[in-house]
């Protein structure tokens, strides 16, 4: 054995240490050294932001100043001037209908596509499959969407509605997915012993064990949707309180209505939040993220 | 699981299917939307998309003008997310119950939070558009806005859950609130933080797009001018810039998350 070695000098290999000989008493942890590099890069790129920018016709000071009498106008004096209050919740409405049907039927065709999505419950290629075009879908802005399905079909709800399907399809199949993939091995492989086939399974084993999840998830979808709805009506003209407010500040420039439907959005948007956080807090998926 | 709590999960179910139906059906008709006839769209839609927007070899030539407009949107997120998250991370630690200062402090940081967080990005960027003008200033301010208020929210929630009981030991040793926060807090709330920030400025390159379509800044911009102007060929490779630089940081996120988590 003395042979082997050759006599080499022993090396306390495990034992690090500094260039200055000392010994090295912060862990080469992998985990601090990629948050260093994050945040440096972030911040090199933050600063480098402000450099590309295309500042023309900026003039910061008077823009700021004006912002803050526009905010005071809008915030401390909405009023409506081009439709009624009746209108408006009309607007509203149609906003809020956009949302629910975007993701009520978002929920269903999700639902099916995620058993072939997750892991456990489908072959390795279909579930491939599904993933890759899911993840496609997901990367095209929802307005893109919507605008082309805009051409496609005419604008109008169906278009909105089509155009929202998709990335609610797209978001909720890899939420569902994830969920089923947490469902315990051994219930399935139980059921599965017992005989059962996958319709079973399916039916007694992974939906009611993840079915509080998926209800969270759509719910936090509607959320979602809603402020889409909003920014269709808004960007696509695809109707309800966006499409006022979009006319509201880019044709009429009408301060006061335009603080008015902030207002009437950002109600719908706090009662939303609040029934979810009860959802949330009811059900305790703590996996669950917005 | 007797027979009376099947029945009773069945009846709550039932009744569950019925309100859901009966919202959609109001929604359907508050909306005029008709679901036979989008299902009848949809296979002609679906063959426009396939027939018309393909990349032909003409627009290739407007790439440069393309890239250089998208990179304008990353940027534009980049900056807005990590802006944003440095004051949310002041207002988060002024929000959550563990480290909060004082309750106003408290409840004024979880205010402006929701309020920003709320509205949506569409109006802000509506609102800063009449004084901002056409430029990249007022995209960035639309996005650091709604960014603010979803961060401070997921960062309350982060520091809530960062263990209390390291917070308490450095209370005994009497160590000041910059210590506490600084060796016991940040540390053990940075890599959910992190990922939280990343988590955003994946999803601000997508909204981007939308305030660039509303403000007329990088390739929402792009893609509108396009768009009105029929050039669906060059909207395609628009969209495909969008989706590639999309799962780029997507993947490159992921990586630093496994990493981090």
């Amino acid at each position: 054995m003395e042979a082997i070695r050759g006599g080499a000098e022993p090396k306390q290999s495990y034992i690090k240490r500094t260039r200055t000989g000392r010994i090295n008493i912060k862990a080469g942890n992998k985990v601090e050294l990629v948050t260093k590099w994050t945040i440096a890069m972030l911040s090199v790129l933050t600063v480098m932001a402000f450099f590309f920018f295309n500042y023309t016709g900026l003039q910061l000071e008077r823009a700021i100043t004006e912002t803050a009498y526009n905010l005071k106008t809008m915030f401390l004096e909405p009023s409506l001037s081009h439709f009624s209050w009746g209108e408006a919740f009309h607007q509203i409405g149609i906003t809020v209908g956009l949302g629910v049907l975007a993701t009520v039927i978002g929920a269903i065709i999700a639902l099916l596509l995620a058993f072939l999505a997750a892991e456990n419950l489908s072959k390795p290629w279909i579930s491939k499959a599904v993933r890759v075009v899911v993840a496609f879908i997901r990367a095209v802005p929802t307005v893109l969407w919507v605008l082309i399905f805009a051409i496609a079909a005419g604008l109008g709800s169906e278009a909105a509605v089509l155009g929202m399907l998709f990335h609610s399809i797209a978001y909720l199949v890899k939420a569902f997915s994830e969920s089923f993939e947490e469902v315990d091995s051994g219930i399935l492989e139980a059921m599965r012993a017992t005989g059962s086939n996958w319709w079973h399974v399916v039916t007694h084993g992974v939906l009611p064990s993840t079915f509080t999840y998926l209800l969270s998830w759509t719910f936090l979808r509607f959320e979602i949707n809603f402020g889409v709805a909003v920014a269709m009506g808004a960007a696509a003209g695809a109707g309800g309180i966006g499409f006022e407010l979009f006319m509201a500040s880019g044709f009429y420039f009408d301060l006061r209505e335009v603080g008015f439907i902030t207002y009437a959005i950002l109600v719908i948007a706090i009662i939303l939040e609040i029934v979810s956080t009860r959802l949330k807090n009811r059900y305790f998926p703590a996996a669950v993220r917005n | 699981m007797n027979e009376k709590a099947i029945r009773r999960s069945r009846w709550i179910t039932t009744v569950f299917l019925i309100i859901i139906i009966g919202i959609t059906y109001l929604s359907a008709a508050i909306t005029e939307f008709n679901f036979f006839d989008s299902i009848a769209t949809l296979p002609k839609a679906l063959g426009w998309i396939f027939e018309n927007l393909w990349i032909t070899p003409e627009t290739w030539e407007r790439l440069p003008i393309i890239l250089e407009k998208l990179n304008e949107t990353i940027f534009m997120s980049i900056a807005a997310t990590t802006l944003a998250a440095i004051i949310s991370l002041f207002l988060g630690l002024m929000g959550s119950k563990t480290t909060k200062v004082n309750n106003v402090f408290s409840v004024i940081a979880r205010l402006i939070a929701s309020f920003s967080r709320n509205i949506p990005v569409v109006a802000w960027s509506l609102i800063l558009l009449i004084s901002f003008g056409q430029n990249s200033l007022t995209g960035f301010l639309a996005l650091f806005v709604g960014t603010l208020g979803f961060l401070t929210r997921a960062f309350i929630e982060s520091i809530d859950e960062a263990s209390q009981s390291a917070v308490e030991a450095l209370q005994a040793t009497g160590a000041t609130y910059a210590q506490i926060v600084n060796k016991a807090v940040i540390p053990q709330s940075l890599p959910q933080m992190l990922s939280w920030i990343l988590f955003m400025i994946e999803t601000n390159i997508r909204s981007a797009t939308l305030v660039g379509i509303l403000t007329g800044t990088g390739i929402g911009y792009t893609f509108d001018l396009y768009y009105k102007s029929l050039n669906y060929n060059a909207v395609t490779l628009v969209t495909f810039t969008i989706v590639i630089t999309v799962i780029i940081i997507e993947l490159i996120s992921n990586r630093i998350r496994k990493v981090i988590l």
